[in-house]
C-alpha cells in the first residue's frame, strides 16, 4: 500500500552568487516514510532541506505541503521541525525550557508542557535531565535533546540535517537504531539529510541520490545498491569495478577484450556502457575457467573477508572474497550474468555527473 | 628517550612562565602599588607633624559641591550609557545580519574616527552646537530660532555618546555575530515569529556583550574631565573634574585620592558585574 | 522586507554621519583661511606650508609619534611574553594574571593617570618623557594580552610537541610553529597600542611634567586661547594617511582572500 504524497517539490531552482545549487529539481515525500537525501558535500542536499524548512525560498518552483503551497510561509508557520546539524540548543537555556520551547510559544498549559517534557525525555532515555544546561552535556546527549526539542511539536515531518556527522562512530550507529525506533515510534515521516551512505543504506525507506545539484536516482537501499543507475551512484554507495565496455547484443556486453553475459536488453548494438561489477560478486576461479586471466597484485586481510586487487586484461579489478589467494596466484575471473550491471554512458557531464568524489 | 622528551617537556614549561616575569614587575609596580599609593594618600591627611591616618578626605565626598558633581557624573553617564544602548544595539544586529563578513571592517570603521584626535573631534562638535554652529545656521534656513546647545549637560551626554558609542557597538557586535545562524533558525523553526526569536534567544545571548559595553561606556563617563571641560563649559563641573583640579591646581593630593577611592567603589561595582559575564574575550577587540 | 532595508540603511547612514561629522569639521577647519574656528574665511592651503615649520607643533608630534612606537613595542615585548607564559600556568595563578591586566582596562583613566603621578613623585622620578612613556606602555600591555590571549587558546599543543619530539629544541619550536600562529594577534595587539597612544591625553596629563608636550596635550592647553589652524592641517594629514594606508591594507586582503578563494 502506498501512503500519500505530504510534501511535493516541484521544479525547484536555487543558486547563490550565481552558482546554481539546485536546478529544475522535482521530488515527492509520502507521508510517513523515511527518506535520506544522500550526496557529497556541496551537492545541494542541505540546501533542499533548508528550502523545505524555511529557511531559504527557492528562486523558481514550489513547495506543495499536504496540498497547500507554503514556498512562501516563514518557518515559524510550518507544520514541520528540524534537528540541526551540531544541535543548535539554547546555551542560556535549561533542557526542559529547551524542550518547553516551541510548545511555550504556542501557549501550551503548564501541565500540557510537563506532560511533554517528560515524555519526550524518557522517549530519548534521557529521564531526569529537566535542569541541566545543554553545555553540560556530551555531544550525542544534546543531540537527543535537540530531536526531543523539535518532536513535542507533534510535526508531521522531521528534517533532520547530518545530526550525527559530529559524532564518533560508535555513538552513530547507536543513534541510527534510535532514530529507527522513534521513528516507528512516532509514525511520522523522516527527511534526512547526510553524506554517509552508509547511514543511509542503514535507515532509509527511500534514498535519493544527489550530485552537483541533480538527482541522480531515487529508489530503495536495494535498488539503489543493486542497481545504480549511473557511474556516480555506483561509485558513491559501497566500492564497486565501473568498467567502460560495449553492448555486443542484448545479453552480452564486450568488456577489456572479452565477452560477458548479462541479463540487460534493449540498448541497442555497439552500444558504449558503464558496466558495474560490486567486488563481493567477482569469482575468482582457475585460470582456464574464468572469462578472463589475470594475477591477483596486492592482498589484504579485512575481519569479514579479503580484499584483493587482480590485474587482468589492463584492468584493477577489485575482488573481496572470503577465500584467500595469495599474491602473485594467476587466477580466471568469472561474473554470474546477473550481477553485471549494464548503465547508458551520461551524455553531458552535469547532468548525471560521474567522477570521483571529494569528500 | 621518552624519559628525555617529558623532562625538555618540563623544563621548557618552567622556562615558559619565566617569561612572565617582565608583565609581572611592570604590573605590580605600575598598576599595583600605583593604587595602593592612592590609598595611602586618601587615607591619610598631612599635618605639622607628619602624616596622620583619617578619614576626612572620604568624607569629603559629603561637601555639597562635590556630591552635586558626583551626582551629575553618575546622572550624565548614566543617561549616556543608556543612550548607547539604544543606539549601538540596532547597529550591532544589523551590521551581524548583514554578514559583512570580514570582523576586522567593522572594527576598522568604528576605530578610524579614533585617528583624529579626541580632543580635536570633541571640540569640533563646539563648532557644530554653538550658537552660530552647524546646526544653529541649518535651524536659521528653516527659520528657527537658534538653541541653547553648547555648555549644557546635554552636551556633555552628546559628547560622551559620541566619544564612547563604539566601545558599546564592539562588544555587543562581537557576541552576537557568535551566535550560530542555526540556533536562530531553530527557534523560528519551533515556532517564534522574529519578535519572540529576539525577546527569548538573541537577547539572553547577548548579554555578555551588553554588560561588557555598558562598563565601558559608563566608566570613562563617569570619571571624564575632558568632555565636561570642552562641552560644558567652566559651570559645569562633574567629579573627574573635581578630582583633576585637587591634583593639576590646587595640589591637594589626598583630598583628590579620597575622592579617587569613592569614585573607584563605582568602578569596582561594574568590575564585579563584567567579572561575572565574562566568560569569553567579549570586550570588542 | 525592502522598506526594512531602506530604514536600516537610513539609520546606519545618520550613525555613520554621527561618527564621521566631527571629522569633516576638523578638514574643513584646516582649509579654513581666517584663523577663527567660528567664521569660514575662504579656501587656503596655508597652514599646510606652515604646520612645517612650527616648530612647538613639530616636537609635540615628534614626542607623540616616539612615545607611541616605543609604548607600543614596549608594551607587546612583555605583554606577549607574558601570554606565552600563561598558557603553562595552572587556572589560579593564569586569573590571577588575566585580572591584573584588566584593571588598567576597567579601571578610570583619571584614576590610572593620577595614581602613576604620585608613584613617580614617590621614588623621586621627574615627570617627563620618560614617565609619559612608561604610563604609555602601562595602559598599553593589556590590549597587547587581550589581542594575543585568543590567538595563545587556538594553537594546537599538540604542534608544538610534534616539533620538539622530532628534536627542535623548546626554543627553536616555539619560534617555528607557535610564534607565526600568534603573529596576526602581535600584529594587531601593536596596532591597537599605538593608536591608543596615539590618542591618549588622559595620562598623559598627569605624568608630562611641565616640560614636554604631546599633540593632546598641545590640544588642550590652546582649547581655551583657540586652536592652531595648523593643528587641524596635521590632525587631517594624519587621518588621511591612516585611511590611505587601511584601503590599502584592505584592497590587499580582499586580493588575497580572492586568491586563496579561486
Amino acid at each position: 500500500m502506498e501512503n500519500k504524497k505530504l510534501i511535493n517539490l516541484s521544479h525547484i531552482s536555487k543558486s547563490f552568487d550565481g552558482e546554481l545549487i539546485l536546478d529544475d529539481l522535482n521530488l515527492y515525500i509520502r507521508e510517513n516514510e523515511f527518506l535520506t537525501i544522500l550526496g557529497p558535500s556541496g551537492c545541494g542536499k542541505t540546501t533542499m532541506l533548508r528550502i523545505i524548512g524555511g529557511f531559504e525560498t527557492p528562486d523558481a518552483g514550489q513547495v506543495i505541503f499536504d496540498g497547500k503551497d507554503i514556498t512562501k510561509l516563514p518557518p515559524n508557520e510550518r507544520q514541520l521541525n528540524t534537528v540541526f546539524q551540531k544541535y543548535a540548543l539554547f546555551t542560556h537555556m535549561t533542557i526542559a525550557d529547551n524542550i518547553a520551547f516551541g510548545l511555550n510559544i504556542k501557549k501550551k498549559s503548564k501541565q500540557y508542557i510537563q506532560d511533554k517534557i517528560k515524555y519526550a525525555l524518557k522517549l530519548v532515555n534521557l529521564d531526569g535531565y529537566e535542569n541541566r544546561m545543554p553545555d553540560s552535556l556530551s555531544g550525542g546527549q544534546q543531540q537527543r535533546i535537540a530531536i526531543a526539542r523539535a518532536i513535542v511539536n507533534e510535526p508531521k515531518v522531521l528534517l533532520l540535517d547530518e545530526p550525527l556527522g559530529a559524532l564518533d562512530l560508535k555513538l552513530r550507529q547507536d543513534m541510527q537504531y534510535e532514530l529507527i525506533r522513534l521513528k516507528n515510534e512516532l509514525g511520522i515521516t523522516f527527511v534526512y539529510v547526510t553524506h554517509d551512505q552508509e547511514e543511509a543504506l542503514t535507515m532509509s525507506d527511500t534514498i535519493v541520490v544527489m550530485n552537483k545539484g541533480y538527482i541522480q536516482q531515487i529508489g530503495t537501499p536495494e535498488m539503489i545498491y543493486n542497481e545504480p543507475q549511473n557511474a556516480f551512484v555506483a561509485d558513491f554507495i559501497g566500492e564497486s569495478n565501473i568498467i567502460s565496455g560495449t553492448m555486443v547484443r542484448d545479453k552480452l556486453v564486450n568488456i577489456l577484450g572479452a565477452n560477458f553475459e548479462c541479463v540487460d536488453e534493449g540498448l541497442g548494438i555497439n552500444k558504449s556502457v558503464d558496466v558495474v561489477i560490486r567486488p563481493e560478486d567477482v569469482d575468482l576461479l582457475p585460470p582456464e575457467k574464468g572469462i578472463i586471466k589475470g594475477r591477483v597484485t596486492s592482498l589484504i586481510f579485512k575481519g569479514v573477508h579479503y580484499e584483493m586487487e587482480v590485474m587482468a586484461n589492463g584492468f584493477e579489478w577489485l575482488v573481496h572474497s572470503t577465500d584467500l589467494v595469495p599474491v602473485g596466484q594467476e587466477v580466471g575471473i568469472w561474473v554470474d550474468p546477473f550481477n553485471i550491471q549494464i548503465m547508458n554512458k551520461p551524455e553531458s557531464d552535469d547532468e548525471e555527473a560521474v567522477g570521483v568524489v571529494d569528500e | 628517550m621518552r624519559e628525555r622528551f617529558k623532562r625538555k617537556m618540563q623544563t621548557s614549561g618552567v622556562f615558559r612562565q619565566l617569561l612572565a616575569g617582565p608583565y609581572i614587575v611592570w604590573m605590580v609596580a605600575f598598576i599595583v602599588i600605583p593604587l595602593l599609593l592612592i590609598a595611602y594618600y586618601g587615607f591619610t591627611v598631612k599635618t605639622d607633624d607628619g602624616l596622620r591616618f583619617s578619614l576626612s578626605n572620604l568624607t569629603l565626598i559629603a561637601n555639597p559641591i562635590n556630591l552635586k558633581a558626583l551626582g551629575l557624573s553618575l546622572e550624565l553617564s548614566l543617561i549616556s550609557t543608556i543612550i548607547c544602548l539604544i543606539l549601538a544595539y540596532p547597529i550591532a544586529l544589523m551590521l551581524r545580519n548583514r554578514n559583512v563578513g570580514s570582523d576586522s571592517f567593522v572594527i576598522m570603521i568604528f576605530m578610524l574616527p579614533m585617528w583624529m584626535n579626541f580632543l580635536l573631534r570633541t571640540i569640533a562638535w563646539q563648532n557644530i552646537l554653538e550658537k552660530t554652529g552647524v546646526i544653529n545656521s541649518l535651524l536659521s534656513v528653516f527659520g528657527i530660532k537658534p538653541l541653547n546647545l553648547i555648555n549644557t549637560s546635554g552636551a556633555i551626554v552628546f559628547g560622551m555618546v559620541y566619544n564612547f558609542l563604539p566601545f558599546m557597538i564592539l562588544p555587543i557586535y562581537n557576541v552576537l555575530v557568535k551566535i550560530d545562524q542555526n540556533v536562530i533558525n531553530a527557534a523560528r523553526d519551533l515556532g517564534a515569529n522574529a519578535f519572540q526569536t529576539f525577546i527569548k534567544v538573541i537577547l539572553p545571548l547577548s548579554v555578555p556583550g551588553m554588560i561588557s559595553g555598558i562598563t565601558m561606556v559608563f566608566v570613562p563617563s563617569l570619571t571624564t574631565f575632558v568632555i565636561s571641560s570642552i562641552l560644558g563649559g567652566s559651570k559645569i563641573v562633574l567629579i573627574g573634574n573635581v578630582i583633576e583640579q585637587q591634583f593639576k591646581f590646587l595640589g591637594n593630593w589626598n583630598a583628590g585620592s579620597g575622592l579617587s577611592l569613592v569614585l573607584m567603589i563605582f568602578i569596582l561595582i561594574s568590575m564585579a558585574l563584567v567579572s561575572i559575564y565574562d566568560k569569553d574575550d567579549v570586550k570588542g577587540f | 522586507m525592502k522598506t526594512r532595508r531602506i530604514l536600516e540603511n537610513i539609520y546606519i547612514g545618520l550613525v555613520m554621519v554621527f561618527l564621521y561629522a566631527p571629522i569633516l569639521v576638523l578638514v574643513v577647519l584646516s582649509f579654513n583661511a581666517s584663523k577663527s574656528r567660528a567664521k569660514w574665511g575662504g579656501f587656503t592651503l596655508k597652514w599646510y606650508g606652515e604646520l612645517f615649520q612650527n616648530r612647538e607643533i613639530m616636537s609635540a608630534l615628534s614626542n607623540t609619534l616616539l612615545i607611541a612606537l616605543l609604548s607600543a613595542l614596549f608594551a607587546t615585548v612583555i605583554g606577549t611574553l607574558a601570554v606565552i607564559a600563561m598558557s603553562r600556568m595552572k587556572k589560579v595563578p593564569k586569573t590571577i594574571l588575566t585580572t591584573l591586566s584588566n584593571i588598567p582596562m576597567l579601571n578610570a583613566e583619571i584614576v590610572t593617570g593620577v595614581s602613576l603621578m604620585l608613584v613617580f613623585v614617590a621614588v623621586n622620578m621627574k615627570l617627563g618623557f620618560n614617565a609619559v612613556l612608561i604610563g604609555h606602555i602601562t595602559f598599553n600591555i593589556p590590549y597587547v594580552v587581550l589581542s594575543v590571549l585568543p590567538k595563545m587558546k587556538q594553537t594546537n599543543s599538540s604542534v608544538y610537541e610534534a616539533a620538539l619530539d622530532l628534536g627542535a629544541t623548546p626554543v627553536k619550536a616555539f619560534c617555528k610553529v607557535v610564534l607565526p600562529d600568534l603573529m596576526p594577534g602581535i600584529v594587531s595587539g601593536f596596532i591597537l597600542s599605538f593608536t591608543m597612544s596615539m590618542d591618549d591625553f588622559v595620562i598623559t596629563h598627569f605624568t608630562r611634567g611641565a616640560e614636554i608636550h604631546t599633540l593632546s596635550t598641545k590640544i588642550y592647553a590652546e582649547t581655551r586661547k583657540g586652536i592652531k589652524p595648523e593643528m587641524y592641517a596635521l590632525s587631517t594629514l594624519l587621518f588621511v594617511s591612516v585611511l590611505v594606508l587601511l584601503i590599502i591594507v584592505n584592497k590587499r586582503n580582499m586580493a588575497e582572500a580572492k586568491k586563496r578563494k579561486n
